[in-house]
């Protein structure tokens, strides 16, 4: 259950921007999870739910933006669209695969009052 | 509402006007948000874990430490490799261990009888190290220039392969009782390790494991892991393990 960490992490870091800008109520919070990053979106959203409690984010929504993975393939030097690491080049169908997109997990932006 | 700018109830803002004032317009004293106040944050949502990773990384890099992270699900068989690696290795290098479980301290008693130091961190309900655990480990253990750490983390084939600590690499461990099909069961940790220890080869004659196909799963997910085939439990192919270690620090 990393989705707790996660979601304590974006609340921290929210209500320190929060904090630091003067505001006292955070109204919404944008994160980007990537299809790849290894999170489920529907725990990180109950998880945020018992994060947010007694914070300046307790009655901020949380606003998930899904990021598409990406993968290239080293032997036929194109990209293309994943959903999985298990996964072959489309064209060759070797297993020559970096996966440039799709693993991160960001803050984007705060918006507050 | 206001309804000036929508921002809730008109009720709760003071009402500042003149007498017989023709330009009466409705003024926002008490609070003077822009209504559009979005703050830019464009952080990782692990940045915290990830300085304190590096701080770590640069810890071990300054004193020539190898910090090696052994991921596996539980009864892999990670604690009896370690014991095993130990007893073959720790005339060559000096070793340290951080051992990672939920409770109790039965892994650190198992390594502490090898003679190596040993520290335990209990995660109480956590299912993964992170950096800072692993920081005030190391503070405990004060490990000695040229060593190579063994970081043994929480049995957990999912969590931990998103929490950088700090390590040279992650090992993924897996038991041939487990099925070949881990690789693509779970494949983020396959994806975020370098080496992939494949113990329990001594049962290969009673369980239904295929080897080759197991790799090629894993090779599917990360072509550019390195396997040892072994048993912990025998000793049979530790030799190549142990060759690669001894070249590290």
């Amino acid at each position: 259950m990393h989705e707790m960490s996660l979601a304590i992490n974006i609340v921290e870091i929210a209500c320190q921007t929060a904090d630091q800008n003067g505001a006292v109520k955070i109204n919404s919070i944008e994160v980007e999870v990537g299809k790849l990053a290894g999170v489920l979106e529907d725990s990180l959203s109950f998880c945020f739910k018992a994060a947010q409690n007694k914070t300046a984010a307790e009655n901020a929504q949380l606003e998930i933006i899904s990021i598409p993975g990406k993968g290239h393939c080293k032997t036929c030097n194109i990209s293309f669209n994943t959903e999985s690491f298990f996964t072959l080049c489309p064209n060759c169908k070797g297993i020559s695969i970096e996966i440039i997109d799709g693993k991160d997990l960001k803050i984007r932006a705060i918006n507050v009052d | 509402m206001c309804e000036t700018c929508g921002c809730g109830n008109a009720d709760e803002h003071a009402v500042i006007q003149k007498p017989n004032d023709p330009n009466y317009e409705h003024k926002h004293r008490d609070h003077d948000h822009d209504h559009n106040n979005t703050i830019e944050i464009q952080t990782d949502i692990l940045a915290k874990n990830n300085l304190l990773a590096e701080r770590n990384r640069g810890y071990f890099s300054a004193k020539n430490i190898t910090a090696l992270n052994l991921v596996s699900s539980p009864g892999s068989g990670k604690t009896t490799l370690l014991e095993k690696t130990i007893k073959q290795l720790k005339s060559n290098v000096p070793i340290n261990v951080i051992e990672g479980d939920q409770q109790t301290m039965r892994d650190a008693e198992r390594i502490d009888k090898t003679g190596v130091p040993v520290v335990q961190v209990n995660t109480g309900t956590g299912c993964h190290l992170d950096a800072h655990m692993i920081q005030h480990a190391i503070q405990e253990l004060d490990p000695e220039n040229k060593s190579i750490l063994f970081i043994e983390n929480v049995g957990n084939l999912v969590c931990p392969a998103l929490f950088d600590l700090g390590e040279a690499m992650k090992i993924v461990i897996i038991s041939v009782t487990e099925g070949e099909d881990k690789p693509q069961k779970y494949p983020h940790m396959f994806d975020a390790s370098d080496i992939c220890i494949i113990n329990k080869i001594d049962l290969l004659p009673y369980v239904d494991f295929d080897m080759e196909k197991c790799k090629d799963f894993a090779l599917q997910v990360n072509h550019k892991l390195k396997f040892f085939e072994l048993s912990a439990k025998t000793g049979e192919g530790m030799n190549h393990w142990i060759k690669w270690l001894k070249q590290k620090p």
